[in-house]
């Protein structure tokens, strides 16, 4: 019982971070529909920025309080990571936007390509580590619960809740819900969707630049290849739950956290990508639009 | 699929007994009962969202019906309930063909691929399902060339055989109608269902639709459309049914129905008393 | 952006200059980090960084000229071309053929057939290993592969994101057989394409009722299972270690190419021993089944499989109003583009005589998914002018060592190989949304064979 619980706490960790990226996939799928494959990398490119923002204010500040680090890894790495998306969306997707479907999806999975190259070529392709950043453990009866979970799930609830709080009650939301229904509509009662959308980007670019910053501290290692397998995890957790769908991203996630974990702990770690797809495959035959996903309705 | 009771008469094509459909907690069609004869035209009317686009899609196998029995008698004699059929099967098996309220033509293929998309069924069977076509052989051949006479023969009537090489996009409003019309006549129905064919057409258009309707009624194939525009109902249909609210209200010929004050009430929403005046408006006015 | 006519010139450039230095200071803050900051271990193993400012000046400099060049010439370039082109009418697609465009297939194929010889008498026996293996081979597997599934996306419009399972099928199957069994590459390589369609009916059946999106996700989830099946399944697969020594192709049985066999080709003709036989002889079977793709594709097209592919693209609902079986159709697009992808795999493997999972990766399914888009959904000739570029492209960038001299000797253009490879996807994804070859040819007509402009084709959303 203590083992399936330390599971499930590890499970629930590691699906936090898959959640928030998944967020953003599940956003910028709802306001314009496109398969942001790049969003990935901009999550790996959120974890090198608290790197390197690590590396450069312990050189300079040595002996500064942890907490104090982590935040500023973590509000660097936000305004850089959504800086970068901001471009890329003016650069690589707006210009496309309203033309064919698959030509988005392309520039996309180019523009992944790019990224991950870009930090492989300027970073180099050795993984990065750092020294541990948070190693209080505490212990309850059998259970081991290190302080980085508990930050993890803590910071992961606020911003979700947070994140829930915009969308929900502000203008902004409001314009954001409004051109995910009807895009033109939207403009023509003064939505200015292109800021829109824009929002919509750094506003998924800076939950995966936490979701980077928590990686690292949770694993301590960074790499240029880290943007595609959580990715495309994450991308997983956000059909899983239903794409389009805010809860069902955060439920997906923790799912596929779970599925892992328990998988990993019960069968054979090997083969626990290969359980995480095979109940993809499997939750979508019976019900296609995910689990939170509103029923597809064929208009005829 | 059902065969020989023969609980028809025998001029039934179509018979909708008990049809009800259920969206959630709302009845969109209630116990809903008519039936076209073979060989006519058969009008489905009544006021905006009174179902009529859902019996459409009951019968032509987009929904399911919550209830009832949708029977459909083939001229050979065989019966067929359409809800135990699917979806592509209604045509298939079943030989209803319909067309689309907001028109849905393969619009990057041509005109003439078009009718002959509409074909499929018959060519792949005469393919052999596809690997003796490879080879080329002379029956698939000939096959394709009666596919072509056929998409030639409808182009012809539909007035399109200028625009036949065409991408279909590329038509007016009006030519795209009528080649959604000819694409579903390819497939060789007994029944065609047509969900609002005259909207949006100017009069020109409209009489070159009617005109098609006619000389396709007149090839012995049954017609049931769904129809807005008064002046083409009472002008081209035998038999006119008249829904509101999920429910019929009226069901005869058109002259019947055209002075069931039920029905006017249930178009203009006028009390029982005024309905005498509306009726003397209308029959000067010709039309609604 | 805005339209507005023309504006003055000394306007333009003011704008020019301001979104110049925007560009300018958005660039030092993205780059900032990423460029001016270069991470790397020292002795101890740890971390540390120094500063790289140059490079980031390099960057900056690099983005406000760009915007600069963009706003202020190429843009207006653009707009005033697209204004021209409106006031000129509809442009029109069929008219206008030159005789080397009429021709253009036969002189493609020609000039495929010679071109193993051109290399030899051009550069040598030596020197036409490179040309006829990186270059001319290695294009034609993608161009098969693009093809392949250019059936399934193209056509059928079903959106696969995991096209290389059916590729490793391909592969596995080929080096498995071989290496227990000794059955010859002529056996295998029908085998293979039939087990890789058989994969697809499997793994379609279930799926094929999605739509859209999920459809991506689930088949990019199917290749990333066979990928990690063949990854841990070491007792038969022997995980990433791969599978080694697979048999090579023979000439028909006739010959072989092994250099030892009593039957070798080189022998048998007289020859010096030189692997560039083999090559070539691989060259030609690449071309065989390249040219076996486009004349089955040509010809599925004009039957009625075909035309219910296209016809799903364009209206699924449509199709089974009109008696289409969906499901079937759908399972038989996949079925054949997966069977390619299976002849392609047991190719690969021959080729190779090594497969290992690290071939089967997502990035090689979205390279060719890359490749069927960039050329034009649907159109072979721009399909395999795509796969020419873009392999082709990167290929050449391995060979650029004259590099060297500009940036100095630690340069290693196949470092930059693959992010070239991306900002060539989004560059001509921007400028050509609809891929080097946009418009359709009909598959039949009464009177002309008009093409059909790509603005009316759909994209499918299943």
């Amino acid at each position: 019982m203590e083992y399936f619980i330390q599971q499930l706490i590890n499970g629930l960790t590691l699906g936090s971070i898959y959640g928030l990226v998944a967020i953003g996939y599940t956003m910028v799928y709802g306001i314009i529909g496109m398969i942001n494959f790049a969003h990935g990398d901009i999550f790996m490119l959120g974890g090198f920025a608290a790197l390197i923002v690590f590396l450069i204010v312990t050189t300079f500040f040595a002996g500064i309080p942890v907490a104090l680090i982590l935040l500023i890894m973590i509000v660097v790495g936000m305004l850089v990571t959504g800086l970068w998306n901001w471009t890329i969306e003016r650069i690589a997707y707006r210009p496309l936007r309203g033309s064919f479907r698959l030509a988005p999806l392309i520039t996309a999975i180019g523009m992944s390509i790019v990224l991950s190259n870009f930090i492989q070529v300027t970073q180099g392709p050795r993984n990065k580590p750092i020294p541990p950043l948070v190693t209080d453990v505490y212990h309850l009866g059998g259970l081991t619960i290190s302080l980085k979970q508990i930050l993890i799930v803590v910071i992961t609830s606020v911003l979700l809740f947070a994140f829930w709080y915009i969308v929900n009650r502000t203008p902004l939301g409001r314009a954001q819900r409004a051109t995910e229904q009807d895009r033109k509509m939207a403009a023509l009662l003064g939505v200015d969707v292109d800021k829109t959308i824009s929002i919509t980007f750094i506003m998924g670019a800076a939950l995966a630049a936490v979701a980077g910053a928590m990686y690292l501290m949770y694993y301590g290692v960074a790499s240029f290849n880290d943007g595609f397998i959580p990715g495309v995890k994450a991308f997983t957790a956000a059909v899983l739950g239903g794409i389009g769908s805010l809860p069902g991203a955060v439920l997906g996630g923790l799912l596929i956290g779970l599925i892992e974990s328990l998988w990993s702990a019960y069968f054979s770690i090997a083969y626990k990508d290969v359980a995480t797809f095979a109940i993809l495959a499997f939750v979508l035959i019976f019900k296609p639009t995910g689990i939170l996903g509103r029923p597809e309705v064929e208009k005829v | 699929m059902t065969s020989g009771t023969n609980t028809m008469t025998k001029d039934t094509i179509l018979k909708v007994e008990h049809l009800s459909m259920k969206f959630g907690g709302l009845m969109a069609i209630n116990d809903f009962s008519f039936e076209a004869r073979r060989g006519e035209i058969t009008a489905l009317i009544g006021p905006n969202g009174a179902g009529k686009t859902t019996v459409f899609n009951c019968i032509t196998g987009f929904y399911k019906p919550t209830m009832g029995m949708i029977t459909l008698a083939r001229r050979n004699g065989k019966e067929f309930l359409l809800e135990r059929l699917r979806d592509f099967e209604i045509n298939k098996v079943g030989g209803v063909a319909r067309t689309f309220q907001n028109i849905r033509l393969f619009s990057g293929l041509t005109v003439l691929e078009n009718l002959l998309v509409a074909q499929h069924n018959a060519l792949m069977k005469a393919s052999g399902y596809t690997l003796l076509g490879l080879l080329g052989l002379p029956v698939y051949r000939k096959a394709v060339d009666l596919s072509i006479e056929k998409a030639k023969y409808w182009l012809d009537k539909a007035d399109l055989t200028d625009r036949a090489d065409d991408p279909a996009g590329d038509l007016p409003y009006g030519a795209q109608r009528r080649l959604e019309i000819a694409r579903a006549m390819c497939t060789e129905p007994e029944l065609l269902c047509l969900d609002e064919p005259a909207a949006g057409l100017n009069p020109r258009e409209s009489a070159a639709l009617n005109a098609l309707l006619h000389s396709i009624r007149d090839e012995g194939v049954s017609i049931l459309l769904i129809e807005h525009d008064m002046s083409v109902v009472m002008e081209i249909s035998d038999h006119v049914v008249v829904l509101e609210y999920g429910q019929k209200i009226s069901d005869g010929t058109p002259d019947h129905v055209k002075n069931d004050p039920k029905v006017i009430a249930a178009y203009l929403g006028v009390e029982d008393d005024e309905v005498d005046e509306v009726i003397a408006v209308e029959l000067e006015g010709g039309h609604l | 952006m805005a339209i507005s006519p023309v504006p003055a010139s000394d306007n333009l450039m003011g704008k020019a200059l301001k979104e110049a230095l925007f560009a300018g200071v958005i660039a030092f803050l993205m780059f900032l980090l990423f460029v001016g900051i270069e991470t790397y271990q020292d002795i101890n193993n740890a971390l540390v960084w120094r500063t790289r400012w140059t490079l980031l000046a390099v960057f900056v400099v690099i983005s406000v000229v760009g915007r600069f060049v963009t706003v202020a010439f190429i843009r207006p370039h653009l707009d005033n071309r697209k204004l021209n082109k409106a006031k000129e009418g509809i442009p029109d697609l069929s008219e206008d053929k030159g005789f080397l465009r009429k021709h253009f297939l036969k002189f493609a194929l020609i000039l495929m057939l010679a071109y193993p010889f051109l290399s030899l008498l051009i550069v040598g026996k030596q020197g036409s290993l490179k040309y006829v293996d990186n270059f001319g081979i290695q294009i034609l597997i993608y161009v098969m592969l693009a093809w392949g599934l250019n059936i399934v996306v193209g056509l059928a419009g079903l959106l696969d994101l995991g096209y290389v399972a059916f590729y490793a099928v391909g592969a596995y199957s080929y080096a498995l057989l071989s290496s227990h069994f000794g059955f010859s590459f002529w056996i295998l390589l029908p085998l293979s394409g039939i087990f890789a369609a058989l994969w697809g009916i499997m793994l379609g059946f279930p799926v094929l009722r999605l739509r859209g999106d999920y459809l991506a996700i689930v088949t990019l989830a199917f290749g990333e299972i066979i990928r990690l099946v063949l990854i841990n399944w070491t007792d038969v697969t022997m995980g990433t270690f791969g599978i080694a020594g697979i048999a090579k192709a023979s000439f028909f049985g006739i010959w072989s190419f092994d250099t030892g066999s009593p039957t070798s080709f080189v022998k048998a003709w007289g020859l010096s021993a030189s692997s560039v036989y083999y090559k070539i002889f691989l060259f030609y079977i690449i071309l065989a089944l390249c040219i076996l793709t486009a004349y089955v594709t040509i010809r599925l097209r004009r039957m009625p499989i075909g035309r219910a592919w296209e016809a799903l693209r364009e209206d699924e609902i449509a199709c089974r109003s009109l008696g289409i079986d969906t499901v079937t159709t759908k399972l038989t697009a996949f079925a054949t583009g997966a069977m390619f992808g299976g002849f392609a795999g047991a190719f690969f493997a021959a080729r190779q005589g090594f497969v290992s999972p690290e071939s089967f990766v997502f990035l090689e399914s979205a390279v060719i998914l890359a490749i069927v888009v960039l050329g034009g959904m649907g159109s072979l000739t721009g399909i395999a002018i795509a796969a020419a570029v873009m392999v082709g492209g990167t290929e050449i960038l391995r060979e650029m060592s004259f590099l060297k001299v500009v940036f100095g000797p630690d340069f290693t253009p196949e470092l930059y190989r693959m992010l070239l490879f991306g900002l060539a996807m989004i560059i001509v994804m921007l400028f050509k949304p609809r891929g080097f070859v946009g418009s359709r040819e009909p598959t039949a007509f009464l009177k002309e064979r008009k093409a059909v402009s790509g603005s009316f084709t759909k994209e499918g959303h299943g």
